[in-house]
Parts: structure tokens; sequence; C-alpha cells
């Protein structure tokens, strides 16, 4: 994700957004086309409409709180959001996000994110780009964490795990 | 080199003599638990996908909790692709309709000191009250645990919680922890592993730790871990566990002297019953700042505060008592056996005469699936989270107290501090 000639439009969120408002209760029941078109509903009632692939999040802290339900990330995933900036996270959905595709960078300084429309993400090195050229840097992530969710995540993961495992069965 | 019981966890699990706060590693998983909404519905095709199967199915515990009992045509599916998938796979452990697998996987002696454990619910820490390292995942990285047998992980802290002196009588678990969430904040322990120590944790019973650990997750820890001792084995022995079991040195899962990475220190002798406002168990405040707000409904339900503990603490609030007009009581046993044994010592009957309506053994609203609160209605509830929207609409207020908080509510209609009404 070195894609510093991208300028992706930010969606703006506070402090606790929680697994319930990204994948409401009530829907928990159906597929995730339907959960993704009430995330975040409570908070943000035209976001799910007006979102784009592309797009990331920028917000406080504990980003994620709650439920296990990776439905949370899946959601957002299947919107199309290409990365979520944040403070911090719920450690539960840290990992449900990765495994399923979508970068989370931890940054302090999101406040000096509050006025951007727009910003640049560059990974590796891990930073974000601010409109007047400022590099914001972000925690470290894992290596085999970014590769897997730059790969789709876990499932294609445990694929091409699965096949060099029974190749070498047949070898 | 010093460890903590968190680290010496671990360690067993990924063939390590020690491991160091911080470093990722390998662990091989004892015992994988999932219920019917995280589980098959969502495993059995991506298994089917990769054309893979189960790694050791002696090792895979199924509990219906969240769908049941069926409701309409999509949880009637959901259920039944679990029933037809633990067929089919003819899996040795499931636990149909028997209660919420927090508390029926434990009461089953899957979950013993020890062992290293993975759920598919981020309420899972409520197994490291027996001394076992347990936590919650979702359901795609639940794959990659029941393809390999194996989950990474990043050795956390260990943050200890001390609390030393006694508990006064109507205050219990589920107060000191709405304490401790008030302190540090619903992330506040940044995904570590929290240990409850000290004389008031020691003389907690089986089930008053199960609620420490279990509301670790609103703590944001990885696991709670309470150490195993005789009231662990004393209650193991009623799970039917093998005697090799009982008999087991556990005097290794300890945390060594100085090992915790931070100490809190609390008095249990003074803490009052807590309570959290809507809409965050981190609004927690001891009950006098709420005393008298009118109440709709009062909800005993989920793992965290419907347990046989929970049902007995209602029942010495409510004993010879009658709720208030125009407020519903609503009991959820956490299990059937709890349920069973509630019958069978009369605090069943107690609650059932003070006009309690008794509810399936089953997540409830807790979940917030689907049998959640009216819009508008104010309600006390001794579940875990009142996060906005999620046991009703956005408008419905939840409080969250234990289950003598819970009671003593429904009794006057307002919220109310139990040791006004026990005597």
């Amino acid at each position: 994700m070195s894609d510093t000639a991208v300028w992706h439009k930010v969606w703006h969120f506070g402090n606790d957004v929680d697994t319930d408002a990204l994948a409401p209760g009530a829907y928990m029941q159906h597929g995730i086309e339907v959960i993704a078109a009430h995330c975040l509903e409570n908070l943000n009632p035209s976001f799910a409409a007006n979102v784009r692939p592309g797009d990331v999040f920028v917000a406080g802290k504990n980003f994620g709180i709650g439920s296990s339900r990776e439905q949370a990330a899946a959601a957002l995933v299947h919107l199309g959001v290409r990365a979520v900036i944040a403070q911090s996270y719920g450690g539960l959905f840290f990992r449900n996000a990765f495994n399923l595709g979508l970068t989370l960078l931890t940054c302090a300084e999101t406040p000096l994110l509050q006025q951007e429309d727009r910003i640049g993400i560059v990974i590796p090195g891990i930073f974000v780009t601010l409109s007047s050229g400022q590099q914001l840097p972000c925690e470290p992530v894992p290596d085999f964490l970014l590769q897997m969710a730059q790969a789709g995540g876990l499932l294609p993961n445990l694929r091409q795990r699965l096949a060099t495992t029974r190749a070498k069965a047949h070898a | 080199m010093s460890q903590s019981l968190a680290q010496k966890l671990i360690a067993k699990a990924a063939g390590r003599a020690s491991v160091t706060t911080g470093e990722i590693v390998t662990c091989k998983v004892d015992m994988a638990m999932f219920h019917d909404s995280s589980g098959p519905r969502r495993l059995k095709p991506m298994l089917e996908d990769l054309g893979a199967e189960i790694w050791d199915k002696s090792r895979v515990v199924l509990v219906m909790d969240h769908y049941v009992p069926e409701r309409d045509e999509a949880s009637r599916k959901i259920v039944r692709i679990a029933r037809d998938w633990a067929h089919d796979q003819k899996l040795p452990h499931v636990y149909d309709s028997q209660g919420i697998c927090h508390v029926v996987v434990p009461q089953h002696g899957h979950i013993r000191p020890g062992m290293f454990c993975v759920g598919g619910d981020s309420h899972s820490p409520t197994g490291g009250a027996f001394g076992s390292y347990m936590f919650g995942i979702g359901s795609t990285e639940m794959l990659g645990v029941v393809v390999t047998g194996e989950i990474w992980l990043r050795v956390p802290q260990t943050m200890a919680m001390n609390w030393a002196g006694k508990l006064s009588t109507g205050v219990c678990a589920k107060d000191m922890m709405l304490a401790m969430i008030a302190r540090f904040g619903m992330n506040g322990a940044d995904y570590g592993a929290v240990e409850f120590t000290g004389e008031a944790v020691r003389a907690l019973p089986m089930q008053e730790r199960m609620t420490l650990c279990n509301m670790s997750a609103e703590l944001g820890a990885q696991t709670g871990l309470v150490a195993p001792d005789q009231i662990t084995r004393e209650w193991l022995a009623t799970t039917g566990v093998p005697a090799s079991v009982l008999d087991e040195d556990w005097s290794m899962w300890q945390s060594d002297a100085r090992s915790a990475d931070t100490v809190h220190s609390f008095e249990a002798d003074q803490l009052s019953p807590q309570l959290a406002a809507p809409h965050s168990p981190a609004h927690s405040v001891p009950i006098a700042a709420h005393a008298n707000t009118r109440i709709d409904v009062a909800y005993i339900g989920a793992c965290t505060g419907a347990k046989l503990e929970d049902l007995r603490f209602a029942a010495e609030v409510l004993r010879g008592g009658r709720i208030a007009a125009g407020v519903q009581l609503m009991v959820a046993p956490a299990s059937l056996k709890d349920r069973a044994e509630a019958e069978g010592d009369g605090t069943m009957q107690v609650l059932l005469d003070a006009g309690a309506t008794v509810l399936p053994s089953a997540c409830g609203a807790c979940a917030g699936y689907g049998d959640s609160f009216a819009d508008g209605q104010t309600v006390i509830s001794s579940t875990a989270r009142n996060f906005k929207g999620r046991m009703g609409p956005p408008s419905t207020q939840v409080y969250l107290g234990s289950a003598y908080t819970v009671a003593a509510s429904a009794l006057r209609g307002r919220i109310t501090d139990p040791r006004e009404v026990m005597t």
C-alpha cells in the first residue's frame, strides 16, 4: 500500500466507536451486504450510502471496542474502506481487521487530522501524509500482519499454506 | 526468570520454558469453543472453500445459545446449519439450548487449570477464572485455529488487580468489575492480561470469579485470570472431570513474586454497589448518584449476571417481597444446570413469587439479536454491556448493576441500593 500518489477521502469519527455501531445486532442474522448497509447508522446515517471504495477513517481512542463479531471489520471491507487511522483499538477488533484484509494504523496524533478532507498513506514506513505535506508517523505493525492484510486476510493465507503442505505431501 | 501466570500459560502452549512481554509466539490450542452465531454458519462454508478438515474434533466445543430458541426463519436457518453440521461432522461436544457458552462449557469440565483456549465470543476470558488462558477471537481467526490447531499471540503485559479486605453485604464481583472499569476505562487494560488477586478475590466462589474474568472484556483485556486453588478444585469436582484431573498439581499456575507489570490496589470493605449509566460500562459510579431513577424493566440475564450465584443474590433481596406495580422483572438463568439447581433450592420459587417472568436459558436480550427492549424504556440489567442501540432502539436507557441491585430496583420501581432492602 505505498500509495503516496493517492489522496483518500476521510471520514471522521470520535472516541469509542463500538462493534455494535459498526455491525448492529438487529442485522447480525443477515449477510454482510445487509449489515454493511446499516454500518454506523446510529452515528452517521448517511455514511453507508455515501462511502466510496478507497475512503479512509480517522478516529480517536478505542475504535472497535466490544464484541468479537468480525462483521464489524467485514462491513468496512465490504464498503471498500482502505484503512482506519485511530489512536487505539479494541484488541479483538484489531486482530479481526487484519484477518479480513483491513489495515489499521495507530497514530497518537489523529487530532491533527481533524481538519483534513483527504490524506495519503505510506506503507512501509507507515506514516500518514497531510495536505500540507506534513507526515505523521504511526506505530509499527508486524510485517506478517501487514502482508496478510494486503494479500486479502487470513483466508487466502490459509489457502496458500494448505497448498504448500499438499504440494510437499505429493512431492 | 520471573514469570506471571499469563506468561507461564502462554509459555506452556508455545512449548517454551519462558516468554517475554511483547514477543510474538505461536501457541497450540487445547480447546476451541464457538457458538451458533460465530461458528458453523461462518466456519462451514470457509472450511469447504479450503477443502480443509477440523484438526482435532475432541478439542472443539459447539454451543447453541445466541439464536435459540428460534423465533423466525432467519434464526431457524442459523440454528439448523449448526445442528446439521454438528451431526455431519460427528462433533463429540455439542450443547444445544443448554444455556450460555461461557457457563455451559466450564460446567461440563472443558476448561481446567493450565489449558490454553480460544472462544468465538468476546466474553471468552471467562475461562480464565479456572487458571486457563482463554480469549475471544473472530470467526475467520477461528477458522485458522480449527484448520491448524494453532494461533499467534503477542505476549501481553500483566496488570494485577489486588483486592484487599472483605466485601460487604449486598456487594459482589459485578460491583468490583464496574469500579475497575470506571477507574481504567473500557480499553484501559490495552489488550493485556488482567489477574485478579488478594484476599477478597480468594474468598469469592467460582461463579463470582467467572464474573470478574467475564467482564475483563469490558476492560479491553485479552484475558482475565484467577490462579486456581481449593475453590477451583471443589467446583471442578462437580463438572464430571476425571479424578486424575482433580489430583493434578496446580502449584505452578501462580504468578511469581513481582512478575506483574503493574499492580493496582483496591479496598473491598470500602466498595459500595456500583451502577453504570447509559451508554457505557465505563460510566460506572457508586449507586447513590442515580438513586430513585424510575425503571420500566429489570433484567437478570447473561453469562455475566444470571449464573446460580446471581439468581441467589436476587432471591436474597426478593424473598417475601413483590416487585413494584408497572415494573417487569425478567430472569433468564445462564444455564439449565443453574436453573435446575435454583429450582432445587427454592431460589426460582422466590423469584416467581416476587413476580418474575422466567425466560429461556440463552443469550436473549444481551446479544441484542432480537429480544430487545422497547423505545424509550429505562432498563436496569445485570448484563455486561449497555452500548447505545445494543439492547433496544438508541432511545432505550440501560443501566448496569449487580443482580442484588437489579432485584432491589425491581422491588421499588426505582434504582435502589440493595443494602436499603436487605436486613
